[in-house]
């Protein structure tokens, strides 16, 4: 256990030497949010009728979703890819800890470093420039700060998987984007999830992305009362549960007939 | 001669790097489905927004989505077209930047000819079918005049995308890195011009009009060939003519360029 706490803080303290990158990422999405918001403001100027969820929360929601952006997964590690490359990834496997902990350690602080460094200034900004409001209430706040907590370590295990494949594939870029391209539509940061159609809600709740956004940001704005919060953290645990034994089954697979290519 | 001397040498460059990117196929197929799910998936939250929400400030969602088809289509070709230059900053930086110096073409051509990302093209698809979707309901007057006015805000569009792409890279000649805030304006100008800019503030509006000029390309022509009254009031010859400053700015930005090429100091390494 010391062990992977070791790796996860190392990690972690390396990650926290890109100031500058933050910095450009802080604005950029400053921008991003902002256009969104006005975009949203537009299509509720438009409306009278009764809308599944106020303007003013989407509002909150899409700053949520600028802080946090950082924490989905949105990469695979090129770290590892570079070993898996060179065949340095012989060294990992003679390492005296599970490898799939370890990956899964490596990727928990990738996920969280570069996400607080982002989070704190934007949403600062958004608090005091934007009008973002607080939790709508002291649990509300508790319950957003616990389902963020599973939402990182769903985004981790969901790394975790996506490098995992790389023992097949090399690269990863192409599962990579497709699961990407899925995270943006079905977890929120598109389009915030209650206002696509009614018809397709029962689908979208059912998949594992809403736990990455959706769930955690709804729970803050009390968009989901506390009383069904057991119910949204279940969702998010079983997901995690799900890609933590399907990466721990293709890692075992893959090594099984590992090749370590280089000399 | 020389542009036709200049347009074969293109075309060999494309074919190259087409030919190198087919030899991961699977990998190519798979990004270049991701690339389309993120962009369909843009698409469809317009989709999304319009049946929550009927109208967006007096615009349906036809007229929306031949803006974005237009927007689109131009970075899309643009994006493609410019691949070089976006790996520019690292040219700089390992000074692979010299050996293209020593050529006899020039710095430009080379660089844009350097890579031609097939996968970058997925943009256009989502962007055909939208203008396409678009055209069919919204009962056009397709005059000879309005056909030059698109394909002109078309090839406004991805000259002005490219010419800031090029000036983004330019400033790789100062700094040895490309500004990844730079994205910003590329990417979020995209974001903000696939829908009509009168919905947004008037300072950023006009940032998209006056400082950025995406609007020129895709907005004020777009209301001209729809036939609709601009709710900011420009006038029609406006609306015809404003493309052109897509194509302005471009040249602007070779201009710049060339400074910048006339400036560079090799990193020595």
């Amino acid at each position: 256990m010391i062990s992977y706490w070791a790796i996860l803080s190392a990690r972690f303290r390396s990650l926290l030497q890109y100031r500058s990158a933050a910095l450009a990422g802080l604005i950029t999405q400053v921008v991003w949010g902002l256009i969104r918001v006005m975009i949203f403001q537009a299509f509720y100027r438009s409306t009278n009728a009764e809308q599944p969820m106020s303007g003013s929360d989407v509002e909150t929601y899409i700053w949520l979703g600028q802080a946090f952006l950082a924490a989905l997964p949105w990469n695979i590690d090129t770290d590892l890819r570079a070993l898996i490359r060179s065949g340095w990834i012989g060294y990992e496997l003679v390492r005296p800890v599970d490898l799939y902990w370890y990956w899964l350690s490596r990727a928990l602080s990738w996920r969280t470093a570069p996400m607080l460094m982002r989070a704190v200034p934007l949403l600062v900004f958004a608090f005091v420039l934007m009008g973002m409001s607080p939790p709508v209430s002291v649990g509300a706040g508790l319950a957003f700060a616990v389902s963020m907590c599973a939402a990182i370590v769903l985004s981790s295990a969901i790394t975790t998987f996506l490098n995992v494949t790389m023992l097949w594939t090399i690269t990863g870029d192409g599962i990579t984007q497709m699961t990407f391209g899925l995270v943006l539509i079905f977890s929120g940061m598109l389009v915030p999830l209650p206002l696509y159609p009614d018809w397709s809600q029962p689908i979208i709740n059912a998949m594992p992305f809403r736990g990455l956004v959706d769930t955690p940001y709804r729970l803050y704005l009390g968009h989901i009362p506390l009383s069904e919060f057991a119910g949204v953290l279940a969702h998010q645990l079983v997901w995690i549960l799900t890609f933590v034994v399907a990466g721990r089954i293709a890692m075992a697979r893959a090594l099984r007939r590992v090749v370590v290519q280089g000399g | 001669m020389n542009v036709l001397d200049s347009l074969y040498v293109y075309r060999r460059f494309l074919g190259v790097s087409i030919r190198a990117q087919m030899q991961y196929k699977a990998s190519f197929f798979m990004q270049l489905g991701g690339r389309l799910i993120i962009t369909a998936g843009e698409f469809m939250a317009i989709l999304v927004l319009f049946d929550r929400f009927d109208s967006l400030i007096g615009w349906n969602v036809y007229q929306v989505a031949f803006i974005y088809g237009i927007v689109n289509i131009s970075f899309a070709v643009a994006d493609a077209l410019t691949t070089g230059f976006d790996l520019f900053g690292d040219m700089v930086k390992s000074g692979d930047f010299d050996r293209i110096l020593t050529r006899p073409r020039s710095t430009a051509l080379q660089l844009a000819g350097q890579e031609l990302t097939l996968r970058r093209i997925s943009r256009l698809t989502p962007g055909l079918l939208a203008l396409t979707w678009a055209t069919m309901n919204l009962e056009l007057n397709w005059t000879v005049a309005n056909v030059g006015l698109l394909m002109v805000s078309v090839a406004g569009g991805a000259s002005l995308f490219a010419g800031l792409i090029v000036l983004q890279a330019t400033l790789a000649f100062w700094t040895t890195e490309t500004l990844e805030m730079m994205n910003t304006m590329t990417y979020g100008g995209v974001e903000t011009t696939q829908y009509p800019i009168n919905i947004y503030r008037p300072w950023f509006r006009n940032l998209f009009t006056f400082g950025i000029p995406l609007a020129t390309v895709s907005y004020f022509p777009a209301l001209a060939i729809m036939g609709v009254p601009d709710p900011l009031g420009t006038p029609l010859w406006f609306q015809y003519v404003a493309p052109l400053i897509g194509i302005g700015f471009l040249l602007m930005s070779l201009q710049v360029w060339r400074i910048g090429v006339r400036h560079y100091l090799s990193t020595g390494s």
